[in-house]
This record gives structure tokens, C-alpha cells and sequence, in this order.
């Protein structure tokens, strides 16, 4: 069951044929058996319980939480050895109104360390699989929530996005991805990376169920200054399906195969279907531009979000020292026993970031390089907010193809991977903007996925546009392994 | 006293009064119980987020304007990044790119003469935990752990301890006054670094920079400023002043001497940046302009106001503006109409003594100032005598009654110029032989009279009306 839409289950849950009871059991089973294969969670609940059905969509249905959302009683770890026996004692705020919702959580799961990496590889859990192809990796980091809701142990799972950490990992899993606007989801209780960079999230089968779940998640909070009232968006009820008109654009010079000469024939096929989806789009009355922007720009997309990230990123975390939560360090002094904590908790990769982004900060280099992308982070916001103001949202493949290889894949900064095609989504992080990533086609029996972004507050039309491309597709509500290829 | 020239800067920490935390919604109060005002986002516990404490905004403000500061035209806070254990979440929220306030100037009395004290900047921030370092294990009290700070940066413009002092004074005093801290040194409330170089008084370019850290009371920041200056004079006197090095030193209070801490070369680089979780915002010129409204008339104002127009000497005027309670209780004893210099002199002489002997604030003293009145009026109106006045002052606060229960008719004076004369009349008719030893040129035999009167009354007389007569009765 676990495997259906949370419209279908919530039926019938309300018709008797079906009890929460019965679902949380399903998913949990799912969930160990997961595990084995995918690796794809840090923590099940066993003891998860059933929550009372009521008129509320999500009541008595299960769901998986990335494990750097703070959970009350329930160890919540970001997939770090630095909080390996971390059990908070508060919930974060978007877990807490799913909790009001009647929602039950039954899993917390495997993740890039603290949301800092693409591969899912860097888990202290360790590797997390695709379900698709367990030899291949999910992306991340939301990965443990993208293989868990493509392999159908329920229809949902949070995640947060940094960078492209909701919406790559649901491209290369066959999944929804969507990240609200910034501040719409309460950050409070998600242990950040880069604060203005991190969006709350969810990983879905539909656009449908991302829609249900961020309209529960959502609202201003009192504990986050960043978030702000969308009592007036309805997401859920604003998806008519009505997208007559409706403009869209891509950037000529991250869709162009002409700019890839080498390109593989993955890459080739990749950018065929994107044309394909394209001409669904038309074919609905969605115009859809070619929009040419300054390379300049496009190619200053990685570095700076390297420099803004691992900045913030290295000062996020200074507090995991060990003195107040975390595995006490050795040491003779003060000091020391930080310095242990951290050098034994991190993995190598993160601590890699933190070398960038302390070196970025330094007085003499902060001219330089942090406030530069900071001012090149203006210019791209500026320019797509000028774009907005003529197109509804800005459409583009994600990544170069489907999922790569664990064996040989390197999470490293620097590597030569950095082509704009793999890292344009984190425009969407600059600006805080929405941004929703849906199936669109196989590779090889293997997914891939096209991202729509909008305009800040304009989440209700971009999931709408992606509603109603994906009932042109036929992916929609897809399981790993499943028929529909 | 040296011959160089000091040239002094101070930074001045101060606690912030507030009904929580400057991020977090903890109680912002001093506890002697370690960790009873703590709340998830004091500790760093991760996924926490700070939310600014408007209240503290606007204080800090306050200070900004009280300090002839400009203000920014939007609030955000920066992050200052170093690994201490007091520091739970490895940074401190501060101000650095954009302060409440900068380049504001106060003119400050020392000594009998003013001087005009130039603000660099003045920032709102959070404080660290405390710590505690027993023998072989430290211990962390998180209560103090994001009480709201300001800290008020001077230009290196003073020329001595006194001047430090007396700017140190000055705004301890404002603060109290616009009640934004109860400025407490005893509570730890108040912190001070300071800066100190000497230069030849004919000198164009300031001497070498020595910071001494963290001295926590205004006498020691009295003594650290003489003994630095005194070091550096003696090594520049003796060829030496190359020995004198830019470094962090900090006060020994039991030896009374500086000690050095770090040098330069070791200063920590603190990699300022926007604090992301708390967004810009505008502070709006009618925002600014309610807070100015709020400001009430500080002490300097005040003292100038009670000598010009109320007649006070300056002696008294100090006494009183010292304290924000003394000079509102003396202003509210004015508006209820009772002459100032009494009043003055009430408050001068015998209110705070009775508060220094009680160790009592003057909130908690019993007579307020329409009590007071009351018992001034009657002894205008001669219905009691001073001493009398006096002796009910204090039974009214040992029994926490209104004066009015102890001025009966029985007390009342005998200011009836009728009886009086009767009275009189048969003293003087007892008294032959002192009349005539008074007009033979024995006249400190008058207060004999007066002796006598107050004897038969029994110290009723009004003591005016019977020397009156006393002396119509004796010269004539």
C-alpha cells in the first residue's frame, strides 16, 4: 500500500480498508528490507505509533525524516560521527506541524554529512544505494529520503537543499523533488550547512503529494526570523491543471549540445528528452524561450557557491565541539579535546570545506573571494528576477544524465564534474527561489529528471506547471523496479 | 606625575536590562542557581536559530542617541568566529559592519571642568557563558550565556584616569538613568578594556598601543591606567620605549600590575561575516523618533536645571542626580509644591542617611515624597517644631505610618501671640534679677529667656513668635 499517493491512502484509511496501524507495519518491513540493499537509513522506528485518521490528508500515514532534521526522543545524527548518539529534546518546527497533521514518522535517513556533499557516499552509515541500481549512487544528500520514497516504503520523505540536495538525488531516483521559496518551511531544527543557502523540503511520487506535504510543513515561525506568512497559499487547492498561456524559458547555453562536444551519448539522450518535454509543454500551451545568458555569469555558478557555502558551513558548525553534545574528545586541555572531537568526528570531505571556508573568510581573502560571490550571488539573483518578470519559470534538465557509478565517484570540490549542467540548480538557492524537479524520461532503464524554478512566492504556479506537465508523462507515482519502463 | 602625555581609549561592556535573552527567549537575570536561565538556542544546540529581542534594539538605540550617534538606516547583526569554551555556538552575534551607532561625542564633567568625550561606535551583541576553573575540572554557567551587551567604543581621547573614570561614571550613570541596565560592577554588569599610550606633550603621533582586558571594576580601571602609564613612562625615561610593544595585557588586582597576555602577532583573526539568520531590517524615522520621545532628562541636564532654577548649590545637585531615584524623588517633592532647598535638604541630609543605615534603595523607602510633604507643611505652619519634624521622620519609617498619625493638637506649638505673652509676662515677673543683669550688657542671657519659656510649655512655643516677644519685652 505504502507504495499509492496520499490522496488514495488517505481514502482508505477513511474507508476502513486500510489502518495506520497497518501502513506504519508495511513501511517499517520495507524499510528494514531497504536497508539491506540501499542502505538508506540511519535510524527505523520500530516502535512507531499509529496516529488517529481524521479529515487530515497526512493523518495515520507514515513518512521518512533526513536525519538533520532534530527529532524529540529520537537520535538525530546528520549522518555524522561528531553527533553519532545525538538525541535531542525538541522537534524542528516542520516536523512538528507534520506531527499536528496526524503524520508518523518511521524512519530517519542516511544523508551527505550534515547535507555537505552530492554523492551520498559520505554517511557514517556509510554508502547509501540506489534502488534503481544499487551499484549506482542517489546524488545527495538527501539520498536515504529519495531511494526510501522511489522504492515506495511511503509516499513521502523530507529533505533539505543547500544546493541541489532535494531536487538531483529525486532526478536520479525517478522522484519529485521541490523546495519551497526560502522562509516558507521554518528552519528551526534543521541542522544547517549554510544558512542562506538551506531550504527545508520534500521528496514525493506527484506533484500532487509535494504540494499536501509543504502546505502541512509550512508557516511562519516564531523561532525562525527568515520565515515568513503563506497563509494565503494554498498550494494543494491552486493545482488546476490550468497552465493555457503560462511562459517559460531555458538558458540556451546550458541546453545547446553544441556547447558539449565531447558530449556522451547519455548526455545526447539526456538533452533529446529535455526537447521532448519541451514540446509536451507546448503541446499544453506553455510557451517555452531559448534565453541567452552571459557564460560569464553561468560559469561563476560552482565557485561561488563554494565560497558562500563552505563559509557559512565552517562557521555553522563550530559548535559541534563536543562540550555540550556530541562524543567527548581527548585531551589534556580545552582546546585539545575540540580539537580531537572534530579531527575523529568529520569525515574528510567536510573537513576539506572548512579549510576553504576559513581561508575564504580570513581578513586578507574576504575582499576577495566571500564578498565577490556574494555580489556575483546578486548578480545571478538579479538577473533571473529580471527574467521572471516576462517568464513564468525557468526550465532545465538536471545534471548531465542518470545516476553515476558509486565505484569511481568522488565527492570532491574541484573535481573536473563542475560543468554549469550539474550545478545550475543552485541558482534556485541563491535566490531562494522555488524549485521543483519531476521524472522525465529513462536513460538505460535508469531515470532522469527536469527541474521547473519561479520567482520568489510564486511556489502555487510552478507547481502547477509541473502538475501539469507530469500528466502529459508517464511517471507519476513510479516505484523503483516498477513497470513503467 | 608623568611628563608624557597620556592618551587613553576605553571600550565599556555593559548588560543590558531586558524581559529576555538579546536571541533567545531565556529570562535575562542574574541567578546565583548555574543554568536555571538557559534555553536550546543558548546552548548551540544544532538547528537552533537566533530571534532578535526588539526591546534590546531599542535600548541599544536609545544609547545611540543619547551619545550623539548616527544611526544605521538598517539593523543586522555580523558573526565574530573563534573557539572558546564559554562560546557554545563557536561565534558571537555582534555588530561590526553597521552599529546602532558611530561617531557620536557626550561632554562629560571631571573634575570641575568638562570634556568632550568622542564615541567611535557603540554595538549591541551578546555575552559568552561563564566560566568557573576549579582545581582540576571547569565548570560552565550558561545563564549568562546571550545576555544582551553594549558596548560602547571611545576615541583614544582621554588624558587620564580620572577622565576614564569620570566618562565610566557618566554613563553608568545614563544608563541607570534611561534604565536600559541596572549597571551593576558588583553583578559583574559593567566590563572595561583600555587602551593606553603616552606620547612627548609636543608630539604629533600617538605613542605604542597597550590593550589591558576585562577589568571589572571602575577602580581597577583607575589603577591599570596609573600603572601602565607609570611602566611606559619609566621605560621611555630610561631609553627603553622600544620595550614598549603593542600587545593585550590584562590588570592583577592583588599586585595591582599589568601582565602581559598576548602580543599582536597573536591576534585572532575573527572572520566577520553577515549573520545570515536574522535578515536586514529598516528602522524607521518614526520608530526613531518614539525612542528619542522616551529618553528622559539625564543627569547633567537635571543637576544644571536644579541650580539655575531651583536655587540648589552645587554640592547638593551632585548628591542628588547621582542616583536617578534621589533626583526623581527630589523632582516629584517640587511638583508637589514644597520648596525646593527644604526639600533638597531633606533628601541630602537625613533620606540618605536613613537608607545608607538601612541599606535600602530608595524605592524601597517608606516616606514618599506626598509624606514627606505633609510633614513639612506642618512644621511651615508651625504646627510642629524641626525637632519634631525629625523625631517623626523616624517613627513614621520605623512604623511604616503615614506622618499625618503623629502630628496631634496635643503636639501642636503654642503660636497664639496672646498666650504666649501671658507666659511671658509672669517669667519675666519671676526674673527681676536677670532683667537687670540682661540690660547691664549680659544679653547671651536672652537664650535664658527663651530657655525658660520652653521650659513651661514644655517646648511647645513656636521659637519665632517667643524671641519676638521676648525681645520687644527686654529692649523696650
Amino acid at each position: 500500500m505504502t507504495e499509492l499517493g496520499i490522496e488514495k491512502l488517505h481514502e482508505m484509511l477513511i474507508n476502513g480498508e486500510v489502518t495506520s496501524a497497518d501502513l506504519i507495519k508495511e513501511s517499517l518491513a520495507k524499510s528494514h528490507a531497504l536497508n539491506k540493499t540501499c542502505n538508506a537509513f540511519v535510524t527505523i522506528i520500530d516502535d512507531a505509533k499509529p496516529s488517529e485518521v481524521t479529515a487530515d490528508l497526512l493523518s495515520g500515514i507514515p513518512y521518512g525524516i533526513k536525519d538533520n532534521y532534530s527529532t524529540k526522543d529520537i537520535l538525530s545524527t546528520g549522518s555524522s560521527n561528531t553527533l553519532k548518539d545525538y538525541v535531542p529534546f525538541f522537534d524542528a518546527t516542520a516536523v512538528l506541524n507534520l506531527k499536528k497533521h496526524g503524520a508518523v514518522g518511521v524512519n530517519k535517513t542516511a544523508m551527505d554529512e550534515f547535507g555537505m556533499g552530492g554523492t551520498g557516499t559520505t554517511a557514517h552509515t556509510g554508502i547509501i544505494r540506489n534502488p534503481w541500481d544499487p551499484s549506482r549512487m542517489c546524488a545527495g544528500s538527501s539520498s536515504g529520503s529519495a531511494a526510501a520514497v522511489a522504492a515506495g516504503v511511503y509516499p513521502y520523505a523530507l529533505g533539505s537543499d543547500t544546493g541541489d540536495s532535494i531536487r538531483k538525488p529525486a532526478a536520479f531516483c525517478g522522484i519529485v523533488g521541490y523546495k519551497p521559496t526560502y522562509g516558507m518551511i521554518s528552519r528551526y531544527g534543521l541542522f544547517p550547512f549554510a544558512s542562506s543557502l538551506d531550504h527545508c523540503g520534500v521528496l514525493t511520487r506527484s506533484v500532487k503529494d509535494a504540494a499536501i506535504v509543504v502546505d502541512a510543513m509550512k508557516g511562519i515561525d516564531k523561532h525562525d526570523q527568515t520565515s515568513w506568512d503563506s497563509s494565503n497559499i494554498h498550494l494543494y487547492d491552486s493545482l488546476d491543471g490550468q497552465v493555457k498561456g503560462k511562459k517559460l524559458f531555458y538558458i540556451k547555453e546550458i541546453v545547446d549540445l553544441s556547447n558539449y562536444p565531447d558530449a556522451s551519448n547519455e548526455l545526447k539522450r539526456h538533452l533529446e528528452i529535455f526537447k521532448e518535454t519541451i514540446q509536451k509543454l507546448e503541446d499544453i500551451g506553455v510557451s517555452v524561450s531559448a534565453v541567452s545568458v552571459d557564460p560569464e555569469l553561468l560559469n561563476a555558478i560552482p565557485s561561488v557557491y563554494v565560497c558562500l557555502s563552505c563559509a557559512e558551513a565552517t562557521s555553522n558548525m563550530s559548535n559541534l565541539t563536543g562540550i555540550i553534545f556530541g562524543p567527548r574528545g581527548k585531551g589534556d586541555n580545552v582546546m585539545d579535546l575540540m580539537k580531537d572531537h572534530r579531527t575523529h568526528g568529520f569525515s574528510p570531505l567536510i573537513k576539506r570545506r572548512f579549510v576553504i571556508g576559513s581561508y575564504i573568510l580570513q581578513k586578507e581573502n574576504q575582499e576577495r573571494y566571500f564578498v565577490n560571490a556574494a555580489r556575483v550571488r546578486r548578480l545571478i539573483v538579479d538577473k533571473m528576477k529580471e527574467l521572471f518578470t516576462q517568464y513564468d519559470g525557468l526550465i532545465l534538465p538536471v545534471s548531465t544524465g542518470v545516476a553515476p557509478y558509486i565505484d569511481g565517484s568522488k565527492d570532491e570540490l574541484n573535481s573536473d564534474n563542475t560543468a554549469v549542467l550539474e550545478e545550475h540548480l543552485q541558482i534556485g538557492n541563491f535566490g531562494g527561489f522555488p524549485s521543483i524537479t519531476i521524472p522525465n524520461g529513462f536513460i538505460d532503464n535508469l531515470p532522469v529528471g527536469v527541474n521547473i524554478t519561479g520567482n520568489c512566492y510564486d511556489d502555487a504556479n510552478i507547481l502547477n506547471i509541473a502538475y501539469a506537465l507530469e500528466a502529459t508523462m508517464p511517471y507519476q507515482g513510479q516505484i523503483a523496479g516498477g513497470q513503467n519502463e | 606625575m608623568s611628563k608624557y602625555k597620556a592618551v587613553i581609549g576605553l571600550e565599556m561592556h555593559c548588560e543590558l536590562k531586558s524581559n529576555a535573552k538579546v536571541f533567545s527567549s531565556a529570562r535575562n537575570s542574574y541567578s546565583e542557581i548555574a543554568n536555571s536561565n538557559v534555553v536550546a538556542v543558548d546552548m548551540a544546540f544544532p538547528g537552533t536559530l537566533p530571534v532578535v529581542n526588539v526591546e534590546c534594539v531599542r535600548k541599544a538605540l536609545m544609547m545611540s542617541m543619547v551619545l550623539n550617534c548616527k544611526q544605521p538606516e538598517y539593523m543586522y547583526f555580523d558573526r565574530k568566529n573563534y573557539y572558546y569554551p564559554d562560546l557554545p555556538k563557536g561565534y558571537q552575534i555582534t555588530q561590526m559592519h553597521d552599529p546602532v551607532g558611530v561617531d557620536g561625542h557626550i561632554t562629560i564633567e571631571c573634575d570641575g571642568y568638562d570634556k568632550e568625550v568622542l564615541i567611535h561606535d557603540i554595538h549591541l551583541e551578546e555575552d559568552a557563558a561563564s566560566l568557573d576553573h576549579l582545581y582540576d575540572v571547569s565548570l560552565i554557567d550558561y545563564n549568562r550565556a546571550g545576555v544582551p551587551l553594549l558596548e560602547l567604543v571611545t576615541e583614544p581621547c582621554l588624558n587620564s584616569a580620572e577622565e576614564a573614570v569620570a566618562f565610566l561614571e557618566t554613563m553608568r550613570r545614563i544608563y541607570q538613568y534611561c534604565d536600559v541596565s541596572e549597571a551593576d560592577t558588583k553583578k559583574g554588569q559593567i566590563r572595561c578594556d583600555v587602551n593606553v599610550s603616552i606620547m612627548d606633550s609636543d608630539a604629533k603621533e600617538l605613542g605604542t598601543k597597550v590593550e589591558i582586558k576585562n577589568i571589572n571594576s571602575f577602580g581597577n580601571v583607575y589603577d591599570a591606567i596609573i600603572y601602565e602609564i607609570n611602566r611606559q613612562s619609566e621605560l621611555k625615561d630610561a631609553g627603553r620605549y622600544n620595550e614598549v610593544v603593542q600587545e593585550t595585557r590584562r590588570f592583577d588586582e592583588e599586585s595591582g600590575t599589568t601582565i602581559h597576555m598576548r602580543s599582536k602577532v597573536d591576534a585572532i583573526d575573527y572572520k566577520y561575516f553577515v549573520e545570515p539568520n536574522l535578515p536586514k531590517y529598516k528602522i524607521t524615522q518614526s520608530w526613531l523618533e518614539e525612542i528619542r520621545k522616551s529618553i528622559p532628562t539625564l543627569p547633567r541636564e537635571r543637576k544644571n536645571k536644579y541650580i539655575t532654577e531651583f536655587g540648589l548649590s552645587e554640592y547638593d545637585a551632585n548628591i542628588i542626580v547621582k542616583e536617578k531615584d534621589y533626583a526623581d524623588y527630589f523632582e516629584e517633592c517640587v511638583s508637589l509644591g514644597m520648596d525646593a532647598k527644604t526639600a533638597a535638604n531633606w533628601l541630602t541630609v537625613q533620606i540618605i542617611a536613613y537608607l545608607s543605615k538601612h541599606d535600602l534603595t530608595l524605592k524601597e523607602f517608606y516616606l514618599k515624597p506626598r509624606f514627606l510633604k505633609e510633614l513639612i507643611d506642618e512644621q511651615v505652619k508651625g504646627t510642629i517644631s524641626s525637632k519634631q519634624a525629625k523625631e517623626i521622620f523616624y517613627k513614621s519609617l520605623e512604623d511604616n505610618k503615614e506622618p499625618k498619625s503623629y502630628i496631634s493638637k496635643d503636639m501642636a506649638q503654642i503660636t497664639d501671640r496672646g498666650e504666649l505673652e501671658k507666659i511671658i509676662t509672669t517669667i519675666l515677673n519671676n526674673n527681676q534679677a536677670q532683667i537687670t543683669e540682661y540690660k547691664n550688657g549680659k544679653t547671651n542671657l536672652f537664650d535664658y529667656f527663651v530657655g525658660q519659656v520652653m521650659k513651661e510649655t514644655r517646648g511647645k512655643a513656636n521659637p519665632v513668635i517667643t524671641k519676638e516677644i521676648l525681645k520687644d519685652k527686654l529692649d523696650n
